[in-house]
């Protein structure tokens, strides 16, 4: 091959590589990310059956519930407007606390989240900014009727 | 007093720092010696006020006074005295503080090393780390100052983030921070030569050291916090691909490519445009790092210290600087030719596959990481991109990396005769895969389809790395520290790999529900729960667990996790208990109290876990060989005039 024919084909095979790896990647990307919905998002039917997404919202004051020596916690999130039963089983953050932001991942089974990951990485100053948004959102909307679960 | 000596300190330290960013850039540029002159003087009082202000600051802490906003916002006077020390940096204007002052000790070990340079040159690199300097001191000024005092003085103060009150927080920020800065001397590097038009073999000699240093203290930097997050924070993780996490590795990515291509500009001439843009992206990542981290648009573990207005002031900065540099890139790197040609098989074509995968690497690390933000300022929905995208698309450029490495390592420069080394690439992948097979299906069993293959690599790279050094002692050959610290660096680099992949192939989890004399089984070893016990510490009470450990009936260990509450912020946190048996991690976490006697409690087994901060570590440990390499040392005793193009010594 002459020098030329060999950079060009160096070059060729560089811009395929790169563009399969850049393919492949928005593929990835595709498949995998996953979307979040506050309860209200949730009870308007904006999330499709199966689909695995990110629940946000407050822990409703005394729903966390669970049968004694058993690691399955219910619980209720809230967006003040709306709320979503929680179902998870396992070891729950050191954060999680009644009446503070949460994020879980999961999917929805009938009219209850279960959720495979519950998120509570903050420290009690901070809400998640999708949570403290849609919290402020929905207060807005309800500002005339007391907040369901703001008690 | 000393708040206000500290603040003046400041602002005097950022006057210093105009000066030299003056001086330093104006005296070359308009041939006014006595302007170079001045930069250096500028550079040590720069420092001295820096100095200064940190001290201030710690004594500060130290002496729990709380008419200061930052230190009642960040530490309570039953904090112990090593973490009022530490707590420094434990929020985000301390932390800032820390940066700049990193950045001025860089800037005179630079002002050392450049003493020796042509006086113009090591002006400019001076005047570039002074702008920079000037930039985030006038930011801190602005937005962030530590010493704002506080009135009424608080009775008491709010208590540091309980989860950082932990012996790796008092070295991982220091020392990531001492990476991400040492890029700007990279930078400036790139930068003063781009300003003097002229860029040659012996600009890459002088660069390489201080950018291999750097990219060692990042290395270290993020294993730690990588190795405190596990213990501390993620319940047994070690990285999350979290956004802050990403911001730390997405310079290193970058920073690594511009190692090897800053090799080829050394050893050949080569590279030389690229050379500069790496330079620049690298820095331009540690930039939007900061960024990320400061300005808390993305959901993070880390962002406890979360304020959208800091981000405007980095954001402007961040494109003054960026835009700056690349514009002086569009108009210089066409001078920049190069003149020689290498064969395929070169070496030089292996560096440039490695280059090419380490930034599609790093492009697809950032995309992940933005897309949250641009799906969101798009009103597109909110989104988050985790670990099912960042794993695949991340391997997909590493094990033809990991692959290409074992290959390349034999090549020689310019000539691609690599037919020479078939032989040794032969064995030494036989070698690989019989140990990887043996490995994985030996003594872990099963695995994943890609366990043996990754397990392959990890290893090939181990056995590839030695073969040169080895080779060398037998022939009784000089055995330079750059070849040393590069053996070595792989080395690390392969037992990272083989760790990730036992890791992530043969890690057993379970939460389990508990009560007193009960007990599990995960994997060979059964837990047995004795109970928990009430506990007090200096500043928290909690509980703490009892738990036997055995290994098929054989006594191993008796753990004690602890679950603590801090009295001050009443957070709570879990410290894991962690020990090492047959090389696995044999992990303990207290869960919650689940009522009838029950706890629920969390146990993994993570094989060869420690070899993966160990790898890190080593990696780290040949950067700082190769640093240290005499050829480099030799270079700075050189003055004008600059070796003849080619000269370039064997080793």
């Amino acid at each position: 091959m002459t020098p030329r024919r060999k950079r060009m084909t160096l070059v060729f095979g560089i811009v395929a590589g790169v563009s399969v790896a850049g393919a492949l990647a928005l593929n990835a990307f595709r498949q995998n990310v996953t979307f979040f919905f506050d309860p209200t998002a949730v009870t308007a039917g904006q999330v499709k059956d199966g689909q695995r997404f990110r629940l946000g919202g407050m822990v409703t004051k005394g729903s966390v519930k669970r049968d004694p020596g058993s690691l399955e916690v219910h619980f209720v999130v809230t967006d003040l407007k709306n709320e979503i039963p929680v179902t998870y089983t396992g070891v729950l953050p050191d954060l999680f606390r009644e009446g503070q932001g949460v994020v879980a991942h999961g999917r929805m089974s009938g009219n209850t989240f279960v959720a495979d990951e519950v998120l509570a990485k903050h420290d009690e100053k901070y809400m998640p900014p999708e949570v403290a948004k849609s919290l402020k959102k929905h207060q807005g909307e309800t500002a005339a009727a007391p907040a369901p679960g703001a008690t | 007093m000393l708040p206000e000596l500290g603040h003046f300190a400041l602002i005097l330290a950022m006057l210093l720092a105009a000066l030299q960013g003056f001086f330093g850039i104006a005296g070359p540029a308009l041939g006014r010696d006595r302007w170079t002159a001045a930069v250096t003087p500028a550079v040590a009082g720069q420092f001295v006020m820096l100095a200064t202000s940190v001290a201030c600051l710690i004594a500060s802490f130290v002496d729990n006074d709380f008419s200061v906003l930052y230190i009642a916002e960040n530490s309570n006077s039953a904090l112990p005295l090593f973490y009022r020390v530490t707590a420094m940096w434990g929020a985000h204007e301390g932390s800032l503080l820390l940066w700049i002052f990193l950045l001025g000790c860089w800037t005179v070990a630079v002002a050392i090393g450049v003493s020796k340079l042509p006086r113009r040159f090591a002006a400019r690199v001076l005047g570039v780390l002074g702008v920079v300097s000037f930039g985030f001191l006038l930011f801190m000024l602005a937005t962030s100052n530590p010493f704002l005092r506080l009135d009424p003085p608080a009775p008491d103060g709010r208590d540091l983030n309980p989860i950082l009150q932990d012996p790796a927080l008092a070295i991982h920020p220091p020392i990531l921070y001492t990476g991400y800065v040492g890029f700007a001397v990279a930078f400036a590097f790139a930068c003063a030569a781009m300003l003097e038009g002229r860029m040659d073999q012996m600009w890459a000699r002088w660069t390489r050291p201080w950018t291999t240093a750097a990219w060692a203290f990042l290395s270290v930097g993020i294993a730690l916090g990588s190795w405190w997050a596990y213990y501390e924070l993620g319940w047994g993780g070690y990285w999350f691909w979290d956004p802050v996490e990403n911001a730390s590795f997405m310079p290193w990515l970058v920073g690594t490519a511009l190692i090897h291509s800053l090799a080829v500009t050394d050893k050949r001439g080569l590279f030389k445009s690229w050379t500069l843009l790496l330079s620049i992206l690298a820095f331009s990542l540690s930039l939007l790092g900061t960024f990320l981290v400061r300005s808390g648009v993305l959901v993070s573990v880390h962002s406890f210290a979360a304020d959208p207005t800091k981000g405007i002031f980095i954001l402007v900065f961040l494109c003054v600087m960026i835009g700056g540099a690349l514009t002086l890139y569009a108009w210089r790197a066409p001078l920049l030719k190069s003149q020689a040609g290498f064969d395929l098989g070169a070496r030089e074509s292996f560096l440039l596959f490695n280059n090419i995968l380490l930034v599609i690497a790093a492009a697809t690390v950032l995309g992940g990481t933005l897309a949250p933000l641009i799906s969101d300022s798009l009103n597109l929905g909110t989104l988050s991109v985790g670990t099912p995208y960042f794993n695949p698309t991340f391997m997909l450029s590493m094990l033809p990396l990991t692959a290409l490495l074992s290959v390349g390592i034999h090549a020689n420069w310019k000539r691609g005769r690599l037919s020479d080394s078939t032989r040794t690439i032969l064995i030494t992948l036989t070698i690989a895969v019989t140990t990887a097979v043996i490995l994985v299906y030996g003594v872990y069993s099963n695995g994943k389809v890609l366990s043996p293959v990754a397990a392959t690599l990890g290893v090939w790279i181990i056995i590839s790395s030695l073969i040169d050094p080895i080779d060398r002692m037998r022939r009784k050959l000089s055995l330079p520290r750059s070849v040393v610290g590069m053996a070595v660096a792989h080395v690390g680099l392969g037992m990272f790999v083989l760790s990730v992949t036992t890791v992530e192939s043969f890690t057993l989890e379970r939460d389990v529900a508990l009560g007193v004399g009960q007990q599990t089984t995960v994997g060979n070893y059964e837990f047995r729960f004795q109970g928990v016990e009430a506990i007090e510490g200096a500043n928290y009470n909690g509980v703490e667990g009892t738990v036997v450990v055995t290994r098929h009936g054989f006594p191993i260990s008796v753990v004690h996790p602890q679950k603590r509450q801090y009295w001050v912020q009443r957070q709570v946190t879990t410290e894991a208990s962690i020990e090492m048996h047959h090389g696995s991690n044999v992990f303990v976490a207290l869960g919650d109290d689940l009522g009838a006697g029950k706890w629920s409690v969390r146990f993994q087994i993570r094989p060869l876990v420690n070899f993966l901060w160990l790898g890190a570590f080593i990696m780290a440990l040949g950067g700082a060989i190769a640093a240290t390499d005499k050829r480099y040392r030799m270079a700075k005793e050189v003055t004008a005039p600059v070796a003849a193009p080619g000269g370039v010594t064997a080793g």
